[in-house]
């Protein structure tokens, strides 16, 4: 399994790429439309046959003891509540420092995903564990803050030691056309991301394709996300229905199978929401094997935004190594959240 | 009725049915797509039940967990209208459930009659004991302190049952009512051969007030699940009255899988290792009830 790192490469001046991408002198919210609108459509039946063709795969034995802990490796362990305290918080840092603490050899989630102010109380927690810190910013889940204080929070994040900042875009300004707005405010909380120490914490987009309504926002939306300089596309929120949806993810893994063919350069993928059982994350797997490749099979490409799938992960990891089924009382009790 | 009086004229093709599995409110087949003939006393092809896998038992836990708090949280007062409801429907069901319980268990009418009155009439008798519980079981007890002690019944939580194999209505009940009157959930595994009042009742059950999921009901090889529902760590107890008779099963092996994480055992009737189904038609006492039921006790002080 590749570590998890916490820097990434060094911010690329992402307007002058996509200029170069785009073949353009000047990068105008015309030129923007053109090249997104000029992507192919989503074929929505085959798309969704597919996955759920994809989902139909048999995963078992050997096999499925991989996948689950893969899995488990992959979990951003999520809390993102209003009622969040610092304990809650140090609840979550201990269960993903020890998710099992009848197996040590169950692997550890690849981060902990708090809201800003909590980010010293994670980092504090989590001590030296190789486990991340991801951050949500930019006034999530809305988005809806002017472009200072967005930035404001994404530094104030990155000041507290967050390895990982997960920030939203203005879905407003995105489903009206404003590609230019979107892009420039993904490009500006990139350059945030840097530390004063010329290190860079990994940004995640988080499109919320719960409010794209069509398969072919989110294919333009991820395309301007990877654009802009996101290390990560993500799905959702958590704080939307539907959220991560197996065909949502299948485009956004096309996309970024897709950027590398152009570029060279890989982008993450990560579905947040909805998604709580092993069967599901399974799945995921299945479609990230078959439509990105294995080289998104990794913790530093992939993630699942997740809180009580790692539950029921423990629960079938449990069932392989004992031979009985196990239940609740034999997992952490977190209390419920939309993830 | 009887086919042999058909004629060219009035030949009907038979509706061959095949039952499903009763879990969480809802009537799905086996997620093994299996199902295996039932058949009566001689050997005549009566209809094809489901033959629930593992996994189907895994799934009724699942369902059962998830009714449990409403459940148990419902009034005992609710919970005796509720179950009385059923024994209505049941009773609306009456020529069905004759049908079946002659066919199965090689009765005649009269007979089969008798015990499906006496079966319907079991299920009244429990549903009355729900809010009556408390009072008896429970209680205030003497302390040597300014304190109210007060003992209180309560259920379990989800029970594994193993129905009767030979009677499979008047036993099913008998080992099903007490269990879901005082709060539990159950996931009862039917009669292997003689499932057909078994599916009935999930349908009685299904048009009752009862709850998804309060009672689930497998069909299927009682040696292939029982072992997987006595070893779950989400069951809280086990009934293994059906062990009795039962293709292929020790219910020694069961008890010792459930001692894993403490479930409550209710061993069947007999001698050592020889299991017996007792006689059914005996009039009940409470200790079905009590098998499955926790004391909780609470110490408050007394003030002025």
């Amino acid at each position: 399994m590749v570590s998890t790192t916490s820097t990434s490469a060094p911010s690329v001046d992402a307007t002058a790429r996509a200029r170069d991408l785009l073949g353009v002198s000047r990068l105008t919210n015309a030129a923007l439309t053109s090249w997104l609108h000029g992507l192919p459509g989503v074929d929505q039946v085959g798309c969704e046959g597919r996955a759920a063709a994809l989902g139909t795969r048999s995963i078992k034995t050997t096999s499925k003891a991989w996948a689950i802990d893969t899995a488990i490796s992959m979990i951003d362990l999520t809390t993102l509540e209003g009622a969040d305290t610092p304990g809650k918080v140090r609840g979550l840092a201990a269960k993903a420092l020890h998710p099992d603490p009848t197996d040590p050899s169950t692997p550890s989630p690849a981060a902990v995903c708090v809201y800003g102010d909590m980010v010293a109380t994670a980092r504090e927690a989590l001590g030296q564990a190789p486990v991340n810190v991801a951050a949500v910013a930019t006034a999530f889940p809305s988005g809806r803050a002017s472009m200072p204080v967005k930035l404001a929070d994404t530094r104030d994040a990155i000041e507290a030691g967050a390895d990982e900042i997960d920030m939203v875009i203005d879905r407003g300004a995105f489903l009206s056309g404003n590609y230019l707005g979107v892009f420039q405010e993904i490009a500006q909380v990139a350059e945030a991301c840097t530390r004063a120490d010329g290190t860079r914490a990994r940004l995640k987009v988080i499109m919320e394709t719960g409010e794209l309504v069509t398969y072919d926002n989110v294919r333009r939306a991820s395309w301007l996300s990877m654009l802009a300089g996101g290390d990560f596309i993500k799905t959702s929120t958590g704080k939307v229905s539907p959220a991560a949806t197996l065909p949502v993810t299948l485009i956004m893994l096309e996309a970024v199978r897709d950027w590398r063919d152009l570029t060279g350069e890989m982008v993450g993928v990560k579905p947040a929401g909805g998604i709580r059982t092993s069967k599901d994350a399974i799945k995921f797997l299945v479609t990230v094997s078959e439509v990105a490749g294995d080289d998104w099979l990794d913790p530093f490409w992939f993630r699942f935004g997740a809180s009580s799938l790692l539950n029921d992960l423990l629960l079938q990891r449990q069932r392989m190594r004992i031979g009985a089924y196990s239940g609740a009382d034999y997992v952490t009790d977190d209390s419920p959240s939309l993830y | 009725m009887p086919t042999n009086q058909r004629t060219a004229t009035d030949a009907r093709v038979d509706v061959r049915k095949t039952y499903k599995l009763y879990i969480g409110g809802k009537f799905p087949r086996s997620e093994s797509g299996r199902s295996y003939e039932v058949v009566d006393g001689r050997g005549r092809f009566l209809a094809n039940a489901s033959q629930g896998s593992r996994k189907d038992a895994r799934d009724a836990v699942v369902a059962a967990r998830a009714a449990f708090p409403k459940w148990a949280g419902a009034t005992a007062y609710n919970r005796g209208q509720v179950l009385y409801r059923v024994a209505e429907v049941m009773e609306g069901r009456r020529a069905q459930f004759v049908a079946e319980v002659r066919a199965g268990e090689g009765l005649t009418e009269r007979r089969a009659e008798a015990v499906v009155d006496a079966a319907i009439d079991r299920w009244v008798w429990y549903a009355g004991w729900t809010d009556k519980l408390a009072q008896v079981l429970g209680g205030l007890n003497p302390v040597a302190g300014p304190y109210f002690d007060i003992s209180a019944p309560e259920p379990t939580g989800v029970v594994g049952v193993l129905a009767p194999q030979r009677s499979s209505l008047l036993g099913l009940i008998s080992v099903v009512a007490p269990v879901i009157a005082s709060g539990n959930t159950a996931v009862v595994l039917a009669s292997e051969l003689r499932p057909l009042p078994a599916v009935t009742l999930s349908e009685a059950l299904a048009t009752s007030d009862v709850p998804g999921g309060v009672v689930n009901i497998i069909t299927g090889r009682t040696a292939e699940v029982a072992p997987w529902v006595a070893s779950h760590r989400d069951v809280n107890a086990i009934d293994l009255a059906g062990a009795a008779d039962a293709d292929g099963v020790v219910w020694g092996d069961l008890e010792l899988a459930a001692a894993e994480n403490l479930k409550r055992v209710l061993r069947p009737a007999g001698e050592g290792v020889e299991a017996v189904e007792p006689d059914w038609t005996r009039t009940p006492d409470l200790s079905r009830i009590t098998a499955f039921l926790e004391t909780k006790t609470v110490w408050h002080p007394k003030g002025r």
